[in-house]
């Protein structure tokens, strides 16, 4: 009954904004090049630094090969994981749910779509925007998604912020350095969320190349055809 | 080849069809723009039907396995990421086709006389092409095609009487799961389609039988030559034939590039909120609908009575189906005769689209004058026709067409 009447709400009204009281930071837009040997750091990264917690589950490792041109042996060192998964599985997390629930109080999502469904610069404003807190028991609290459950695990690279951007230690990176790595991480979950975007964007050249010659010709012959038409009409005179 | 032809001659009407609705069946020869709209609707017809079979060999209507079904297509399927793009970009481009296939029989008044049943044929499409359209959004089940889902089945709970008996019936329970995606399933990929093949022979065969209009409003038929061919006609095969072709190579190219470059069009085509997977225990931010009936959310929202909205939005719907007997202008048809009328189609193309954007919006107090002028100012089209259309000031009308 209460989801009935919820739902007539918000058939008439739609729905409130969601309870952003606070003003929501700006998000910022990461710059990088959409390219193979990008996706392939973020990659990398992805597997030293989430893939603990995080699976990205509809991508199946052979694509990094395929899709991405990764040697087979860095996919084996590097990226599969746990020991015994195969080359055509998908990308699952050794951490199991339950088990991750039970450590942060929610389980790290399949971040697959995760482009999707927040967008691009969310994810790189999010990776960027971590800040001490000792009130949170990780420690960090996040300026995009208050009370984060996630720990800051890109700490040793960024070093630690204070919640007003003062920076508390110093990372084993520059912080131009951080920015590329952040921006690779999310060109690799760009790429997860839509692994047909290489693929289409070399096709779509070919494509619409292809009916430009065919739409030229279609309109030469309407032209030709068209002649009697035309010539019929002034010398009726009208 | 000609024996042949004979042979079926003898037994199906195979030649007379071609002369009756090809070769000699005489088109205006002024056609324009606007005029390429039919065949592109028949062509993403079949692009929907064929791109939708291929979906169907993947695709598993249960609440647990209809979102992954998806993934796979997206993910593991040969050529699945082309064929759903088609698939979703060609739902836009069959609304956006159709509105403008319509909005020329606004302009040209190709509603009226002797081709109200063309009109009505087609306006029964396009509900047809609504249905069909919210089915198969709630299809993927994501959020928002739950929530959609949710929206739209508790409209038809506010039926008087029946609603509850009927949106049980629509859900296939209390909840919208997985008995609700096997019967949306079924509508969606047998019955409507079914329906709107129908109903597109009909809508063919009543043109054929009045012959087209055009942008001149005039009947091409009044004015016949010595052969008892209309002086101002030629056959549309092979002139309209080769013109229509053409029209398919421009419409390709554009949905090419949709599909291939941006195939979301920023969560237009696809929304964003669709890319988790239904929850009925989180709600989106904002349940909008599709771009394609944003104008009529809007108009719900408009009205604070949520009954009585829901009546504004049927005869919203249902408003232009009147149209050839609102329209009694005596002398023209064409708005290139009627500039007050002109300027009326001019004002509800643009409450449309503004009714449209608003639609599109999350819920805000400051939309809503903007939405109740909007509605005023479509329902004011119908209702101020009758009258308007009998004063208004007419241009003469040639006896011939114009090229
Ligand atoms: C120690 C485990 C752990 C690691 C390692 C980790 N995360 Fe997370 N992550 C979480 C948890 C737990 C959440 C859920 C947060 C919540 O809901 O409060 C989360 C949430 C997220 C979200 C937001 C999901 C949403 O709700 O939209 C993103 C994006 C994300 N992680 C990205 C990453 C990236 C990128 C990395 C690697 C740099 C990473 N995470 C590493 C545990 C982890
Ligand atoms: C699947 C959807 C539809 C298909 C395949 C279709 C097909 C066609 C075709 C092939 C023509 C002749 C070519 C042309 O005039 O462009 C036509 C004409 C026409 N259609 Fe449709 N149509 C569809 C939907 C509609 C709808 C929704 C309406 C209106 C509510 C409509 C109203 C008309 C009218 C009035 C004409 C005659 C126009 C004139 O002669 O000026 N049609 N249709």
């Amino acid at each position: 009954m209460r989801r009935l009447l919820l739902v007539a709400a918000l058939a008439l009204a739609g729905f409130p904004p969601p309870a952003a009281a606070e003003a929501a930071p700006r998000l910022e837009a990461p710059h990088y090049d959409f390219d193979r040997a990008t996706i392939r750091k973020g990659a990398e990264l992805f597997a030293q630094r989430c893939f603990a917690c995080h699976s990205v589950a509809h991508i199946r490792y052979q694509r990094l090969e395929t899709d991405l041109g990764m040697p087979l042996g860095t996919l084996e060192d590097d990226i599969m994981l746990p020991s015994d998964a195969r080359i055509h599985q998908g990308m699952v997390s050794a951490m199991r749910p339950q088990d991750a629930a039970k450590w942060f109080g929610v389980a790290p999502p399949d971040l697959t779509l995760e482009a999707r469904y927040r967008g691009i610069d969310w994810i790189y404003t999010y990776l960027k925007s971590f800040y001490r807190d000792p009130k949170r028991p990780t420690g960090f609290n996040n300026h995009v998604f208050k009370n984060v459950a996630m720990p800051d695990v890109l700490e040793p690279l960024q070093g630690i912020l204070a919640a007003d951007g003062r920076v508390i230690k110093k990372g084993s990176v520059s912080p131009q350095q951080f920015d590329r790595d952040a921006a690779d991480i999310t060109a690799w979950l760009q790429y997860t969320s839509d692994p047909s975007k290489l693929e289409r964007e070399a096709l779509g050249p070919w494509v619409i190349g292809f009916l430009a010659v065919f739409t030229l010709l279609a309109y030469a012959l309407k032209r030709v055809v068209w002649r009697r038409v035309h010539r019929g009409a002034s010398q009726a005179g009208s | 080849m000609s024996r042949v032809l004979a042979w079926i001659d003898r037994r199906f009407p195979l030649s007379r069809l071609i002369r009756e609705s090809m070769t000699e069946y005489y088109a205006p020869k002024n056609f324009n723009f606007w005029y390429f709209f039919g065949s592109l609707a028949l062509l993403v017809f079949a692009m929907q039907v064929i791109t939708g079979i291929f979906l169907l060999a993947h695709y598993q209507p249960s609440a647990s396995k209809a979102f992954d079904s998806i993934q796979t297509i997206m993910y593991d399927v040969k050529w699945g990421w082309l064929i759903r793009y088609l698939h979703t970009t060609g739902a836009s481009f069959f609304f956006i086709v159709i509105y403008l296939h319509m909005l020329r029989g606004y302009l040209y008044g190709s509603y009226r006389k002797p081709r109200e049943l063309l009109w009505i044929v087609g306006f029964v499409i396009y509900v047809c092409l609504m249905a069909e359209a919210y089915f198969g959004y709630v299809l993927p089940f994501g959020n928002m095609s739950y929530w959609g889902g949710e929206v739209i089945t508790s409209i038809v709970g506010a039926i008087p009487y029946a609603g509850s008996w009927l949106a049980s019936l629509a859900r296939g329970g209390f909840g919208i799961g997985t008995a609700t995606l096997n019967r949306f399933m079924a509508f969606h990929a047998v019955l409507v389609p079914a329906l709107l093949g129908l109903l597109v022979v009909a809508h063919v065969l009543a043109l054929h039988e009045t012959g087209s209009n055009n942008p001149d409003g005039i009947e091409i038929r009044e004015h016949l030559g010595p052969d008892g061919k209309p002086l101002d006609g030629i056959p549309f095969h092979p002139y309209y034939t080769v013109k229509d072709i053409m029209g398919v190579g421009v419409f390709l190219i554009a949905l090419s590039l949709v599909v291939f470059y941006a195939p979301t069009v920023h969560g237009l085509f696809i929304e964003t909120y669709n890319y988790i997977p239904a929850n009925p225990l989180q709600t989106p931010p904002d349940v909008t609908p599709a771009w394609y009936l944003a104008p009529y959310y809007a108009m719900l929202r408009a009205i604070p009575d949520k009954k009585l909205g829901i009546l504004v939005l049927f005869l919203a719907i249902a408003a232009p189906f009147f149209l050839p007997w609102l329209d009694r202008n005596p002398r023209a048809k064409s708005i290139r005769y009627r500039p007050v009328y002109l300027a009326m189609v001019v004002v509800l193309v643009a409450c449309l689209l503004v009714l449209g954007w608003i639609g599109m919006q999350p819920a805000s107090p400051a939309l809503l004058p903007p939405a109740r002028i909007g509605l005023a100012l479509y329902f004011l089209f119908f209702a101020s026709l009758p009258f308007v259309s009998r004063i208004e000031p007419t241009r003469p009308v040639p006896d011939r067409l114009r090229m």
